[in-house]
């Protein structure tokens, strides 16, 4: 490599990368400080954290989830992990693999639940016994057994690794259905409420393409690799299509998302409430629920109950793809 | 120099003397959707690339959602 004539925007050093939505380039060090300032901006925006508050961080092993982990030590919060192993075949266990070693290598407190071992299914067989496509067998499980391990663990709130682009794909999604319900409910802050553990967001404020750009600089290996059962879902074409927007228009995903919270998000509070509704206890597991049977409860009945799927069967599906 | 792609994970050859910007260009992928990185460093677009250099092109966007 030769002639690298672009300068970091603060200190004139050789940048690392430019960031078209700053217009600018930085050098590790202070995209660095962009990443933590964006993070403590959005924290106190929407009053996420406290300093004293028991954090539980939800792991995967990807990059998002351990920069948020990894800034949050930094940031001086007391924050244990939770990774769930998924049973999706290599993926799992690779993902498995960086998450205790970012632990071990930081000394860090790392409870782990594997679905196969503790709940008798995993994610291809819960996808085929119930039939949901992989992502919502997947969701629907990592939300109930974060949810319970917070509260088990008498934790104040669980930090997930959601970014900008998750989140402005997601509102993209919501928009183009205009689903009031799920667009009222689309917080970085879901308050503790009927028997469910605070919920936050860290990282609305920055890119998955910063958060990638963070764990180079710092040192932290992830996973690459998509998951296998992912591939081709209807959320990675969202958020392709934003950023052919932002590839023409820097910015437009902040302006987006950011826009949305700021200027239409008050105005579907109301509604938000209204969604909520009443809830019962579910029959089996006594959680929050607004049927007899939890969602969770019906998924586990059928899946453990169901042939264990080999990931393979669910990769013949057609759903592969390059990029 | 040597290419790194990812997602599937494969390696290609292409010639250097071109930018980062060009090399996503002309594999046909986003900036915004990409990091590279050039001989272990994270380099920012206008980074010339030469021969010998081996590239890592690291695709960042990730995950599912139900």
């Amino acid at each position: 490599m030769t002639g690298v004539g672009s300068k970091c925007r603060v200190c004139k050093a050789p940048a690392v990368i430019d960031l078209p939505r700053h217009n600018a380039k930085f050098c590790a060090e202070h995209l660095q400080q962009l990443c933590r300032r964006q993070m403590a901006k959005a924290i106190d925006d929407f009053d996420m954290l406290s300093a004293d508050d028991r954090i539980l961080v939800a792991v995967s092993g990807g990059k998002d989830s351990l920069a948020v982990w990894d800034m949050l030590i930094e940031a001086g919060y007391q924050a244990d992990g939770l990774y769930i192993g998924l049973g999706i075949g290599e993926y799992s266990t690779d993902s498995g693999g960086y998450v205790r070693r970012f632990a071990d290598e930081r000394g860090l407190h790392l409870t782990t639940i594997d679905l196969r071992t503790d709940y008798g299914y995993d994610i291809p067989t819960a996808a085929r016994a119930t039939g949901r496509v992989p992502c919502s067998a997947c969701g629907l499980s990592k939300r109930r057994l974060f949810d319970q391990a917070a509260l088990d663990g008498g934790y104040d709130v669980v930090v997930t690794g959601h970014n900008l682009d998750d989140e402005a794909a997601v509102l993209f999604g919501n928009t183009l259905r205009w689903d009031i319900d799920y667009l009222a409910r689309q917080m970085p802050v879901l308050p503790a409420t009927n028997g469910f553990p605070k919920k936050v967001k860290p990282l609305i404020r920055l890119t998955e393409r910063e958060m990638a750009a963070w764990c180079l600089v710092r040192g932290i290996d992830y996973v690459v690799e998509e998951c296998p059962i992912a591939a081709g879902n209807r959320h990675l074409s969202y958020k392709e299509t934003l950023n052919s927007v932002e590839a023409k228009s820097p910015g437009s995903k902040a302006s987006f998302y950011l826009g949305f919270l700021e200027r239409m998000a008050p105005l579907l509070a109301g509604q938000s409430a209204a969604a909520a509704g009443d809830l019962n206890e579910c029959q089996r597991c006594g959680s929050p629920t607004t049927g007899e049977v939890c969602a969770f409860c019906r998924l586990l009945e059928k899946s453990a109950a169901h042939e264990p799927v080999p990931v393979e069967m669910m990769l013949t599906r057609g759903k592969g793809r390059r990029r | 120099m040597k290419v790194l792609l990812r997602n599937p994970r494969r390696e290609i050859e292409v010639d250097g003397g071109r930018s980062v910007d060009r090399l996503l260009e002309e594999l046909g992928l986003d900036r915004e959707a990409h990091l590279v990185i050039c001989n272990g460093t994270l380099v920012p677009g206008d980074a010339r690339l030469d021969d010998g250099d081996t590239i890592e092109v690291r695709p960042v966007i990730s995950g599912g959602a139900d």
